[in-house]
């Protein structure tokens, strides 16, 4: 699931090979390990079912969309050299339009134009900080508070006068693109169904691994299978095509890559723009599939937690999908129960003793020693208390995503020209 | 010479004047097509704005973007990007308002005590993000928006399990300060002018304040050592470096003093008009005041000007509801400012250096070639 392939223009002096996310064989071993550990927590503690189960799963899934599709908007722009702020208010565009062409045509269309609404708010990123040289954060904050505005008086001209309607709300989106399962493995189009049978039977660990499966391959919507598929074919472009060579040369080495006749512009502007319909198809998809309306604020954020899982996964593709995968779960289980929550403190526990074994078996003593610690307290933690609060569990992503930042700054490697003003021969 | 400082005063509106009318042209188009005349809705902007209330209303509006416009602004003299403002002057806001309120010293003593609560935690929240960036190099904008979405939940988490108060009424909200740790109302001084301010119109007094910050702020970035310091490691760190500006210290002292700045943007409603911290606390204030610095180029009396654009734009725009134009459309004419400010100041600052090029080439033709160069990058 995850992308080890290098950038292929490494900046002068830096040898050293990203190790961060992980190879794909480390990655499924890894995986197995931490579901092992997650069934053993989830057999140890009373009312954590939940932990593993396939209801989840699914919702974890439904969930991180909106955060992958952000996270991927990131990744192009920040790939191509442009940092993008305005995630946020790109997604409240995709929101907007998403509902409105959902009302008026249907779900698919409203995918569609929420899709567009994001890009227009990236053209506009694109021409303030690619043509007049604008600092990105800068046109990234104004496009935000553009957004907002844009939405609020739209809704008030257009969604008041509708069904429903009002002006912070659109009317209801009905009918949906429709969900699948995949045959074979979750009894979709009417095969068998071996996924959910295990999941019933309560078998250490392999019940387990079902459930979460089964989450994930049953009831699926469309656009949650296009949303992976996105990040799927992102990775190909980006480092399997010639643009998409071209495009992260534009955000390592905009001078070599101009010097080389890339048209640095028109590459940027097409990641920006794409960026921005990645960002407005994850608004989309907030309206289609989780609150059937447009609602004033309904982003709530999302726009920066995808920025959060790109950096989580150190601007690569398969580690994007795992950050906005984990928030989706945190998400997900805090929604459905909150013991299970609580378990997860033992997790947590479990895995720094884990952590530290292996630290201290390297030698390492004191790292070993401090996520021993961790562990410690975390298993505290647990002991005596009985549930965690919302706010806490609401805060984890953006606490988890600064400790990776702050501990893995020596093996996360930004675009080299990632943020940079950059004027067409410039190398003159 | 004369004609030399025109040229600079040119130069330098130019950009704010050109984006004004900018974004008074594209909010006249989104009017339009939704079959509104503009003229007529700026013509009542107008004549509403200016009544004596809505001064009041206006400068109560501006005195916040203003304090967030300078908490931004020491940052950015800097190049340094403090996005967290908004998460830092909430959580100070949380924190002043209980512990004054509980506190509750007398009197004076009292509303100097929540001041200093207030910078405090505004200082040490972006104190995180300045240990974030020199020890572990973690840049600044992304660890503002963590540490945003962090004391959000934080301050839902204290409020909701510690700090709100128990009693019958369904608002959630720490405990009310006593009366007398209140900031006094202007209404007075301004009254010596005019006529009566109608009852239910109090200007903010921590007006005044706001004014002692600007001031305070010209002087210590124009007008002392650690200004010069300051504004050179951000025009050219290298070369601060080199003369002996420890990097490192000047990003602690710039975040420490923005997030100290920071912490008072709550101030006139925890201490002039609402007295307590509630979940209705004016939020956007950090990110708006992004734009107001922006508008106001870093300067004090240019950010003045700007809050106080943003504030008549706010108090003006609610008229319009009785003629049934979305008063939204205001939203749309500040973020149209905002981001056509920016292109504008660039544009300027391009159009300068050719001009400068030309004069210099005019004057000293074997200086052309460098000038050339310096204009292109």
């Amino acid at each position: 699931m995850s992308t080890t392939a290098e950038p292929l223009v490494e900046p002068a002096g830096e040898t050293r090979r990203v190790r961060w996310p992980m190879g794909p064989w480390r990655a499924v071993v890894m995986g197995a390990a931490v579901l092992f550990v997650l069934s053993l927590v989830q057999n140890m503690t009373a009312g954590s079912d939940d932990l593993t189960s396939s209801g989840t799963a699914g919702a974890a899934l439904r969930l991180a969309v909106p955060i992958l599709l952000a996270g991927l908007g990131g990744l192009w722009a920040e790939r191509s050299g442009v940092v993008n702020i305005g995630l946020e208010g790109m997604m409240i565009m995709g929101t907007w339009f998403g509902a409105w062409a959902g009302f008026e045509q249907g779900p698919w269309q409203g995918a569609l134009y929420g899709a567009l609404g994001g890009a227009i708010g990236g053209l506009v990123h694109a021409i303030a900080t690619v043509s007049f040289g604008v600092d990105h954060i800068v046109s990234g904050v104004a496009i935000n508070l553009l957004a907002v505005g844009a939405t609020r008086y739209l809704a008030s001209e257009i969604f008041v006068d509708l069904p429903g309607g009002g002006e912070n709300q659109s009317p209801k989106v009905v009918g949906s693109v429709g969900k699948f399962s995949v045959p074979l493995l979750s009894g979709g189009f009417d095969t068998w169904d071996p996924l959910a049978n295990v999941e019933r039977r309560n078998w250490f660990f392999l019940s387990d691994v079902a459930g979460l499966l089964n989450g994930m391959t049953s009831n699926v919507s469309w656009l949650t299978l296009i949303a992976f598929g996105l990040v799927a074919a992102s990775a190909w472009f980006l480092w399997r095509t010639p643009f998409g060579l071209r495009l992260r040369s534009a955000g390592e080495n905009p001078v070599g890559a101009e010097t080389l006749g890339v048209n640095v512009y028109l590459v940027k502007y097409v990641a920006v723009v794409m960026s921005g319909a990645f960002a407005g198809l994850g608004g989309a998809f907030l309206v289609l599939e989780q609150a059937t309306i447009y609602r004033e604020g309904q982003t709530a954020g999302r726009g920066f937690l995808g920025l959060a899982a790109m950096l989580f996964g150190n601007w690569m593709p398969g580690g994007l999908a795992l950050g906005a995968g984990l928030f989706g779960y945190a998400d997900a289980l805090q929604l459905r129960s909150e013991e299970s929550v609580h378990a997860l403190l033992l997790f947590i526990a479990m895995g720094g003793g884990a952590v530290a074994l292996w630290l201290g078996s390297r030698r390492r003593v004191v790292p070993a020693l401090v996520a021993l610690g961790i562990g410690a307290a975390f298993f505290v933690w647990w002991m005596v208390s009985d549930s965690v609060d919302r706010d806490i569990v609401r805060m984890t992503p953006y606490v988890t995503t600064l400790v990776v930042l702050a501990l893995a700054t020596q093996r996360t490697r930004m675009p080299a020209a990632d943020g940079l003003r950059w004027r067409r021969r410039a190398a003159v | 010479m004369n004609r030399d400082l025109l040229r600079r005063v040119a130069f330098a509106v130019a950009a704010p004047v050109l984006a004004l009318a900018f974004s008074l042209a594209v909010s006249s188009f989104v009017l339009s097509l939704s079959g509104d005349s503009a003229i007529d809705a700026y013509r009542l902007m107008w004549e509403f704005g200016t009544t004596l209330e809505s001064i009041v209303v206006m400068l109560n509006r501006a005195t916040p973007l203003y304090i967030a416009g300078i908490a931004v602004a020491i940052g950015f003299k800097m190049n340094l990007f403090n996005i967290g403002v908004e998460g830092q002057y909430r959580i100070a806001a949380l924190i002043a308002a209980w512990a004054g309120a509980e506190l509750a010293l007398p009197g004076v003593i009292n509303i100097a005590f929540v001041i200093i609560v207030a910078m405090a935690v505004g200082a040490a929240w972006a104190g995180g993000i300045a240990l974030l960036k020199v020890t572990r190099g973690v840049h600044e904008v992304v660890s503002s928006i963590m540490l945003n979405y962090i004391s959000y939940a934080l301050i839902s988490y204290l409020l909701l399990n510690y700090l709100q108060l128990d009693d019958e009424s369904q608002r959630i909200h720490t405990r009310r300060l006593d009366a007398d740790s209140r900031f006094p109302t202007l209404n007075s001084v301004v009254e010596l002018f005019t006529r009566d301010i109608r009852s239910g119109f109090d200007l903010n007094g921590m007006l005044a304040v706001a004014v002692v910050v600007g001031v305070l702020f010209y002087v210590l970035v124009f007008r002392t050592r650690f200004g010069y310091d300051l504004r050179a490691s951000g025009a050219n760190p290298w070369a601060a470096r080199t003369s002996g500006v420890d990097p490192k210290r000047m990003v602690i002292a710039t975040m420490l003093l923005s997030g100290g700045v920071a912490g008072l943007i709550g101030m006139p409603e925890i201490l002039g008009s609402v007295h307590w911290f509630s979940d209705d606390l004016v939020t956007n204030l950090g990110f708006t005041g992004i734009g107001i610095a922006l508008l106001g180029r870093n300067h004090p009396v240019g950010i003045a000007a700007a809050a106080l654009l943003f504030g008549f734009l706010d108090r003006s725009s609610q008229i319009l509801d009785l003629e049934g134009i979305p008063p939204q459309i205001v939203v749309i004419m500040q973020g149209v400012i905002i981001i056509s400010v920016v292109v504008a100041y660039e544009v300027v600052a391009r159009v300068r250096r050719a001009y400068e090029a030309r004069e210099t080439a005019r004057v000293d033709p074997e200086a052309v070639a460098p000038a050339r160069a310096g204009a292109v990058t």
